[in-house]
């Protein structure tokens, strides 16, 4: 229905998000909430701000879960999930009247707002769950990935980032060209193993997930040269021959 | 319009809409970190808050609930005019009144409290970041009855180290982040400091090369990212510290040459029992304490330059029999029953784990030193050509804090420290200026005078040293009317407001006239046992009145605190006034140079609400409190806190305002005002900050350039060291006090909890509700902690923070529910022996199996917040503090109702919770319990928030070039090859 731009964008900008130090703490999304909501998209409206059923339009929500691998061993993850701007969009495809779109200068997914008839099947076609329906508009609402903060010659240069990567608290989230292999965010994402959300979906994101780094139980050197266990001077429990060994001894030099 | 009606239109996006018509920077207060904030600003509106890049404390990053200021300056709770109560206390009955009836009102209440006896109003602050003022208007104004509310959030963490480092963890020190290899967080809960913790946890873990380790009965937050969680079980983190300092002590990896310089590891004690100076340090004529000196064979004054001092062994000195303190620490901790294998199914901490964790940090420290290529002169003149750092790094919070061993625990965890040799060192802990300061700072508390009309000789809060200090009459009893700095908790440094309302209401131990507090919610999050609390708001004499005379009570929101006052004098937002982040109060200094910050209106007022600190003020001028007097009886700060904050000297040339002092503005520190100072702040971002020299900024304590430095500051008296007090002769004095030594002891029935509570050395107990209930009816432990995207948030239930938590259940480990017949979403009673509440479950396995935890002050109380009647805060979500007792169970030491805190601080031990959970019947499932009475307060029933629907900008057409940026891209150009360093999308040495 919708065509994706004929030849690839050549650029490719997207997120990459690390989910070794991501702590879960929603600063990306409650950022990205005030952002967006006086912006491209505006109002992010909230439906019943502060009553029984209090919700709203979020581009960008966090997951907090725990998982079990195959050895039995548990652990918390935090997962942020927004608009992963893929380049074989299947919302793009969807989309009867071409509202929602891919930019051809950047890969950008983007809604039209002007021309969305809110008939969602964008949002039964995304994988990802990463739409938001705008009941009071009647429109289909997304992540922009702040495409009018990140050209926007009105702001100092450090502000020119998606508000969910300058706030990161933890610095978690980076933002780039993806398509570029020399690109910095290429760079750390070829590094750090940067993996594709649910590639079987055949979507072709572009951002990125960095996976939890090991985790180093044992020892702290990568060398592995510490000991699991200190050598006492003294081999019985006796402390008083520890003591004893203390009194004349200089244990300062 | 296109000519072929089937082609899509091609939408124009706007890429460089203005964004603002003005920014303004400012400090964040939607919690207590205090980062530097821009405001975009369109129509006086709030269209953007980001992090200020430059900003010495978030750099640039904002959290959730920073980010969400707009949503708290947009709050309908948001009070509009003073009130008046009409109806009974706690029906939220108010009329509205004008300013100038409510500061007569005001006045004409504390004026005749002032007439009749000062000590008549009790002034107690909450989550006040202005206490270097609200203490000096309590000294002014002559009451010795202010705090502020640290004795029930964390004033064990500060005693602790103050008492042992002279710093603490949080405001007065923090982890080398940039240079540790070992990292270890006890009892966070995602908590204090907010955004530095963060952005220094995600520093090291992208550098790399260092390990992190926590110690936390829950998994959330901070603790799912670390290397190894160890699930310990609440109150017994003291054990787990003790066994790793057995371990070291067994193997000798132990600091001795930084013992021996910088602790009084080899000072030596009096072992003399019964003899009125035992265990008191055996001093010089100079009242130096002296060691023994190994190589000249003779007692030697610690301050000696060079000395080989002896760690152990009993010696007869200028006739005294006397031991090194290390010793009696070494006999403390290497007995066997501190070994792994003793504590660990106490702390459900395997003993292999613990015994590898002790041998992992001697490791980090002893064989990972980091090396500053840096020469440096210490306390006694030594040069040194480098700074060696033992790069362990410790940070422990309110899992630490908030139980009754919470003193004795902290301590133990900084004495760790120092026998590692990691306290100031690279990669360590690190003081941040005013700090270090002498162990403990020299201010002591102020007794009541009892004179009408006059201001008080000192400040209400201090450090006391020995029982000459404590707050008591002729009989040792209180006299404070929270008890602090009583025989019941000798060094409660922060107060006990937790204790206030009690005391007031049954009038013991007396009656007060005026009860003021400030932004604290006393009736319902921040009180432990809120159904009694409550009562003692209500509580009536025989004659009908109010056993708690009048309360004033200022806020910017309609809390549940609210409704239970008399007078309401309603504050402006964080957004809307002047306010100082001062080095006098709680600084916001680093580790590496002293900082300190203002707030600056950035949004008009639109209601008739003013600036409690300026109110403060105002009323100090009409009381005609000296300090806020000229001669002529006219107000010495009309234009209220802005003009105090430039004008208030301290001293003379101390003020509020580190920075850009003296009539030019280029002194720091000390100097005259500046009547340019508040703008000279407003140009550099509303900070000030002095980055020290290389040579200044490690070995604080002892590092002569720093003290130096630290002494010109006015921080402190003298430029001497700052001795480590791993044995503590202050808590002896105390302890000698309750042995039946010296002109002050405790009255009898306080004499064996202070004798066993006083202990100089680190000691563990059974926090005292595990130890009085039966743990067989009551088997699991309850703990409560704020989500990170409101923790120490107040002020409002945000309209977007709320659609993230809107209610709370309680976390249950899989296993025990299992056992228990629970599945995830049942209604559960969580019954304690003081009551019970009714919440729902949510099963995890990342939880210690023998506790259960819940996010805490999502449950509010229907009427307040502006809230509808079923927002699922009042329906669903649940409060612990319901059914936590504010005093300790009766009749298990001798009748008295001890408050329920640490025996030493009087820490509120909100963590020592015992429960049982028990499914409801079908019937009860659906509503929490108790359900109170809704109050008759303001309630919002928008349907739609279409916040920023007019906000975008007009198009100017621009469109820069993309740049990337790089999350902590430092760290990730050290671990990653190829990617360029500098900040975010800074590249470093590209200028552009």
């Amino acid at each position: 229905m919708t065509s994706l731009p004929k030849t690839a964008p050549a650029k490719k900008l997207g997120l990459v998000i690390d989910l070794d130090i991501c702590v879960g703490c929603h600063a990306c999304a409650v950022n990205c909430k005030e952002w967006n909501t006086g912006g491209k998209m505006a109002p992010l409206t909230d439906l019943e701000p502060y009553g029984g059923k209090p919700d709203g339009v979020w581009f960008n929500r966090i997951h907090t879960f725990e998982t079990e691998n195959e050895a039995g061993t548990s652990r918390t993850v935090h997962f942020p999930k927004s608009c992963l701007h893929c380049d074989d969009a299947p919302c793009v495809t969807v989309c009867p009247t071409g509202a929602s779109y891919k930019r051809e200068e950047d890969g950008i997914v983007l809604v039209n707002e002007d021309i969305c008839i809110g008939c969602k099947l964008c949002s039964w076609a995304c994988p990802y769950g990463a739409r938001e329906f705008d009941e009071n508009e009647g429109v289909m609402k997304k992540c922009t990935l702040c495409v009018d903060k990140i050209y926007n010659e009105n702001l100092p240069e450090e502000s020119r980032v998606p508000a969910c990567v300058s706030t990161c608290p933890t610095g978690a989230r980076s933002f780039g060209d993806l398509n570029d292999p020399d690109s910095d965010v290429s760079k750390l994402s070829a590094a750090r193993g940067g993996f594709a959300l649910m590639p079987e979906q055949g979507t072709n994101p572009v951002n990125r997930y960095l996976p939890p780094r090991p985790k180093k139980t044992g020892p702290t050197s990568p060398d592995d040269k510490a000991p699991r266990m200190l050598t006492h001077v003294e081999a019985n429990d006796d402390k008083a021959g520890l003591l004893a060994s203390w009194v004349d001894k200089i244990l300062s030099a | 319009m296109s000519a072929n009606p089937f082609e899509t239109v091609k939408e124009k996006v706007a890429l460089s809409p203005v964004v603002a018509d003005e920014v303004k920077t400012s400090t964040c207060y939607m919690c207590a970190c205090r980062c530097g904030i821009k405001v975009h600003l369109k129509n006086n509106q709030i269209r953007y808050i980001e992090g200020n890049p430059d900003h010495p404390v978030n750099k640039g990053v904002l959290c959730a609930k920073g980010s969400s200021g707009i949503m708290h300056q947009n709050a309908p709770a948001k009070l509009t005019k003073p009130l008046l109560r009409v109806g009974e206390r706690g029906s939220g009955e108010f009329k509205e009144i004008e300013w100038d009836e409510a500061m007569d009102l005001a006045t004409e209440w504390l004026g005749e409290a002032r007439a009749k006896d000062p000590g008549k109003l009790a002034f107690f602050t909450g989550r006040d970041q202005s206490q270097s003022l609200t203490g000096w208007w309590a000294q002014q104004y002559g009451t010795h009855n202010f705090a502020a509310h640290g004795g029930f959030c964390s004033v064990n963490m500060a005693a602790g180290g103050l008492y042992t480092l002279g710093g603490a963890f949080w405001e007065f020190g923090d982890p080398d982040f940039d240079r540790t290899k070992y990292f270890m967080m006890l009892g966070v809960a995602d908590d204090h400091d907010s955004n530095p913790i963060k952005i220094g946890l995600g520093k090291m873990k992208t550098r790399g090369d260092g390990k992190f380790v926590v110690v936390n009965p829950s998994r959330n937050g901070y603790n799912a990212i670390a290397d190894e969680w160890l699930g310990i079980r609440p109150g017994t983190d003291g054990l787990f510290v003790f066994a790793i300092i057995h371990e070291l002590l067994k193997a000798e990896k132990v600091d001795f040459p930084s013992l021996a310089r910088y602790s009084n590891a080899p000072w030596l004690v009096i072992d003399e029992p019964g003899k009125p100076d035992n265990g008191l340090f055996l001093r010089d004529k100079k009242g130096h304490p002296l060691v023994w000196d190994l190589k000249k064979k003779k007692a030697v004054s610690s301050y000696s330059t060079s000395i080989s001092p002896a760690f152990a062994g009993t010696r007869k000195v200028r006739k005294r029999t006397v031991v090194p303190s290390f010793e009696h620490l070494a006999k403390r901790y290497l007995s066997s029953e501190y070994s792994p294998d003793a504590v660990a199914e106490k702390c459900g901490i395997d003993a292999d784990s613990i015994r590898r964790i002790a041998a992992e940090l001697a490791h980090a420290a002893f064989e990972e030193e980091v090396i500053i290529d840096q020469p440096w002169t210490d306390a006694w003149g030594r040069k040194h050509d480098k700074m060696i750092g033992r790069p362990v790094a410790i940070h422990a919070m309110r899992g630490i804090s908030a139980h009754t061993n919470g003193f004795h625990t902290c301590r133990a965890i900084h004495i760790l420290q120092a026998l590692l040799g990691s306290v100031d060192t690279p990669g360590g802990w690190r003081y941040k200026p005013p700090f270090p300061k002498p162990v403990p700072p020299a201010p002591k508390p102020t007794p009541p005078h009892y004179q009408a009309n006059t201001p008080a000789p000192g400040g209400s809060g201090g450090f006391p040293t020995s029982p000459e200090h404590l707050i008591v009459d002729d009989e040792g009893q209180p006299l404070r009317i929270d008890k602090a700095y009583s025989w019941e908790h000798p060094l409660s440094l922060h107060g006990m407001m937790h204790m206030v309302l009690r005391n007031a209401a049954t009038k013991d131990p007396y009656d007060i006239d005026v009860l003021f507090m400030f932004m604290a919610n006393m009736a319902w999050n921040s009180s432990m046992n809120i159904p009694e609390t409550l009562g003692f708001f209500t509580a009536k004499n025989d004659d009908g009145s109010y056993k708690i005379p009048k309360i004033i009570y200022s806020d910017a929101f309609y809390s549940e605190t609210v409704p239970y006052c008399d007078l309401i004098l309603p504050d402006t937002t964080y957004l809307e006034r002047y306010d100082c982040i001062s080095i006098l109060d709680r600084p916001i200094s680093a580790a590496h140079g002293v900082a300190d910050s203002i707030r600056q209106p950035v949004v008009p007022l639109d209601r008739d609400v003013r600036t409690f600190q300026s109110v403060l003020l105002d009323l100090g001028a009409r009381l005609g409190l000296p300090g806020m007097t000229n001669e002529d009886g006219s107000a010495k700060f009309p234009g209220g806190y802005p003009d105090y904050m430039v004008n208030h000297e301290r001293k003379p040339g101390v003020g509020p305002l580190a920075g850009w002092r003296g009539k030019k503005g280029d002194q720091s520190g000390i100097g005259e005002p500046n009547p340019n100072q508040l703008e000279k702040y407003i140009e550099n971002g509303c900070f000030w900050s002095e980055e020290m020299p290389m040579e200044h900024q490690f070995f604080k304590h002892a590092n002569q350039g720093y003290l130096d430095y630290a002494k010109k500051m006015g921080w402190i008296g003298e430029a001497t060291p700052i001795i480590h007090q791993l044995y503590n002769e202050d808590l002896q004095k105390f302890r000698l006090a309750a042995q039946g030594h010296g002109d002050k002891q405790p009255p009898e029935e306080h004499r064996e909890r202070v004798a066993t509570y006083f202990d100089p050395l680190p000691i563990w107990y059974m926090p005292f509700e595990e130890a009085e209930v039966n743990t067989e009816e009551y088997p699991l432990h309850a703990l409560s902690q704020r989500p990170m995207h409101m923790y120490h948030s107040w002020g409002s239930q945000n309209a977007w923070l709320r659609q993230i938590t809107s209610a709370n259940k309680l976390h249950i480990h899989t296993d025990m529910a299992t056992s228990l017949g629970i599945v995830d979403d049942d209604w559960v009673w969580i019954e304690s022996r003081h009551g019970r509440v009714k919440g729902q479950v949510k099963l995890i396995t990342g939880v210690n199996k023998n506790t259960v935890w819940t996010w805490n002050a999502i449950g509010k109380r229907k009427g307040a917040w502006g809230l509808a009647h079923d927002a699922p805060e009042f329906t669903k979500g649940f409060l612990l503090n319901h059914i936590i007792s504010d005093v300790l169970a009766e009749g298990h030491r001798g009748g008295i109702k001890y408050s329920n805190s640490d025996p030493v601080t009087g820490q509120g031990s909100w963590y020592d919770l015992r429960v049982k959970v028990t499914k409801c019947a079908p019937e009860e499932a659906g509503e929490t319990e108790p359900m109170y009475e809704a109050f008759k307060g303001p309630i919002n029933t928008d349907t739609t928030l279409r916040y920023g629907a007019g906000m975008k900008g007009t198009d100017t057409g621009g469109k820069s070039e993309i740049k990337e940026y790089i999350g902590q891209r430092h760290a990730n150009a050290v671990a990653t090859p190829g990617i360029r360093d500098g900040h975010g999308n800074q590249i470093k040495g590209d200028k552009s």
